[in-house]
């Protein structure tokens, strides 16, 4: 898993809520068996007036000026602003990986969806809740101030705005450390192989039919 | 005295990370069911770190997402989509696990085929990389849906790091009017909390409704639990699930079948057991549900309207809902029956069961698809669903009055294989998600019970089945 500790990033505003993970990464993107590559297709037919399909040539496909990533004061952005209940509906990892190959480090929202929320954090990209009139407030300097940035200290678990304002957020301890050491979890796991083979055992004793 | 999902929760428990109630929790995982699109990066990522698969005879794996539902015989067109299942056979090989491939006749979506071959059990923890997991709890399971990196921490050590959800419960009591089923009440549910409503929460259903529920009917309310935004649906053990599994060719048999249903029956709620939350619904108030929207909580009754944003004073929520009926193509105040479809979708895992399948027949039979319904189809669950509605003549049903009676997969729900909606096209959809671009970019989704998309199939536009049966 990717480190994260910090980022000091440019901020683009996503405002729509209930952002869901067809519209992060449509299907047809799906039939992918790399993990690398969905950055180009990210918000796909939001981003593009042409439709898209696997293989084509981003180069060469038309953008849709009017969506918010293609504006030119937004481009390089590593931190998103959404509202709430973002990445909501599939399970697929897939809308993480199209968010981090882009080159999102951070996505702020009022709340997100349970399976999305974790997947994040499986693969170094760091979800913060903030509360919904914090949100609203830093949609409203986003929009008002170009090139506006914010500071993200996963250590110190703020949120820091040009005016020197921090917002505290909320992390679970386990995910933190593994986030600031980018901490292999299956690795991690695997040291309670014993305790796994234990659990294991007695419940083949118990459950017998589980094990047929 | 404890909930059933903290009797599953306990009873999984190989290591807690902290003492803190709240922390994260190494859980056992007992049922792994895999397709081919959330687990080619999960194997590849097994064998690039020297891994094997911790508990073979844990594992279930068929492909669904991406096959075709026409002309089986001539395998799959697309190149991507083929590589991607034949990646799925590869690994299945090359591991030893055990696989339904595409013309087995037990192949089929996955959430339809575990239940089918009893290989979803009561008390389990069942995982899949698919939100639709969910489905399984109807067994009185802890069950829910993960991403890749998930899928393969399964596969190497039958284990998930977990944080325990807080405990939601839904009553529905008394009857449910004639003609509804649990696609209305999931969908009434979700009107009523929201897509966010389950967020953080894992959902037990209960009540007399869902007692006099059949299994069918409860995957499809626990199916919906993810669209309510709770990861876990589940319901408690009775005869119904005791009935429903025996002779499974997954199940147990003898005295292990004993052993087992005397320790599913402990599978329920105490009594005075206490939730984190509790809704209440009167089942005889649930009407037929149409959602018009691109959310599921878009919804509303089939003697209602499309919605007016001009009355909606919360600017974000006001700005969601035209956005949605601009994609929806709809104006503000017309009529629910008064929406034509283009097209019929019977399917998903939500309603591909036996049951929808019967309900669908039932108002189709002896009358025909109307004149502006571009294409009406039956999508089974699974090849040993469409073999069942064949020995009982509904597929004779569906087809004379005009529907095509495909191979069984998740179709349409998607759109990975081939069958999707065009740009603008409306669809009355028995599926689960209602997102822009979800059967196909621009197309248009109302979700509704298979009752209710055979009968919009009918009268070429929507109607309340309630005057149809």
């Amino acid at each position: 898993m990717k480190k994260f500790d910090f980022c000091d990033g440019l901020v683009a505003p996503l405002d729509r809520a209930n952002v869901d993970t067809d519209a992060i990464i449509p299907k047809q993107f799906l039939k992918s068996i790399k993990r690398s590559g969905f950055g180009q297709n990210l918000f796909d037919e939001w981003r593009y007036l042409d439709h898209g399909e696997p293989g084509m040539d981003a180069a060469r496909r038309k953008p849709n000026p009017d969506f918010i990533l293609n504006l030119p004061r937004y481009r390089g952005a590593q931190i998103l602003l959404a509202r709430a209940n973002f990445g909501c509906g599939s399970s697929r990892e897939h809308a993480p990986w199209a968010l981090q190959d882009y080159g999102f480090q951070v996505i702020i929202a009022p709340s997100f969806a349970d399976i999305f929320f974790n997947n994040c954090f499986k693969i170094g990209l760091l979800p913060i809740a903030l509360d919904a009139n914090n949100v609203d407030q830093l949609f409203r300097e986003v929009e008002a101030s170009e090139g506006y940035r914010l500071m993200v200290n996963l250590q110190g678990q703020s949120v820091t705005t040009p005016a020197g304002q921090s917002f505290l957020f909320d992390i679970d301890p386990f995910r933190k450390h593994s986030l600031l050491n980018g901490l292999d979890e299956i690795g991690l796991t695997l040291q309670q192989a014993d305790k796994i083979k234990a659990f294991e055992e007695k419940r083949r004793a118990a459950q017998p039919w589980l094990f047929a | 005295m404890q909930t059933l999902y903290d009797k599953l929760w306990q009873s999984h428990v190989v290591h807690e990370e902290s003492d803190k109630p709240d922390g994260m929790t190494l859980l056992y995982i007992d049922r792994h069911l895999v397709h081919e699109v959330t687990s080619p990066q999960a194997f590849e990522g097994l064998k690039l770190a020297g891994r094997k698969p911790w508990r073979l005879d844990s594992i279930l794996a068929v492909a669904d997402h991406n096959v075709p539902t026409t002309r089986r015989d001539h395998g799959i067109s697309d190149p991507t989509s083929r590589l991607q299942v034949e990646t799925l056979d590869q690994n299945c090989e090359e591991l030893g696990i055990t696989e339904f491939r595409m013309n087995d006749l037990r192949q089929g979506i996955v959430h339809v085929i575990g239940p089918e071959q009893g290989a979803t059990l009561p008390g389990m923890t069942v995982v899949c990389g698919d939100s639709h997991t969910s489905t399984h709890g109807a067994f009185a399971c802890l069950a829910f849906g993960i991403g890749t990196s998930e899928v393969e921490h399964v596969l190497a050590t039958q284990c998930l790091l977990m944080k325990k959800a807080k405990t939601m419960q839904v009553v529905v009591e008394g009857e449910l009017g004639h003609g509804l089923t649990a696609k209305d009440i999931a969908l009434a549910i979700i009107g009523e909390i929201g897509t966010a409503g389950g967020t953080g929460y894992a959902i037990e259903f209960a009540g007399s409704a869902i007692r006099e529920l059949s299994m069918e009917g409860r995957m499809t309310l626990c199916n919906m639990a993810i669209e309510a935004g709770a990861r876990a649906g589940m319901v408690a053990a009775d005869n119904t699930t005791i009935e429903y599994l025996r002779g499974r060719p997954f199940a147990p048999k003898g005295d292990l079948w004993e052993k087992a249903v005397a320790y599913w029956r402990t599978l329920k709620s105490d009594e005075g057991a206490s939730f984190d939350k509790t809704i209440s619904l009167e089942a005889a108030q649930v009407k037929p549900q149409v959602t018009w929207g691109t959310s599921p909580e878009m919804v509303t009754t089939i003697d209602g309207s499309v919605p007016d944003p001009s009355q909606i004073t919360d600017i974000v929520k006001r700005h969601d809902m035209e956005r949605a009926l601009k994609y929806m193509g709809l104006a503000p105040n017309t009529p629910i029956s008064e929406i034509r479809p283009d097209k019929i979708f019977i399917g998903s895992c939500t309603n591909a069961r036996i049951e929808d399948l019967r309900a669908a027949a039932d108002v189709v039979k002896g009358r025909h698809v109307a004149a502006n319904i571009k294409l009406a189809m039956v999508v089974p669950g699974s090849g040993l669903v469409k073999y069942q509605a064949e020995q009982e003549g509904l597929d004779k049903i569906f087809r004379d009055a005009g529907f095509e009676w495909r191979e069984p997969g998740c179709s349409m729900c998607l759109a990975m294989n081939d069958d999707r909606l065009e740009s603008g096209e409306r669809c009355a959809s028995t599926s689960n998600r209602n997102f822009e671009g979800r059967q196909g970019p621009g197309g248009r989704t109302h979700l509704v019970s298979p009752a209710m998309a055979a009968a919009a199939a009918v009268a070429g536009h929507f109607v309340d089945i309630r005057e149809i049966y």
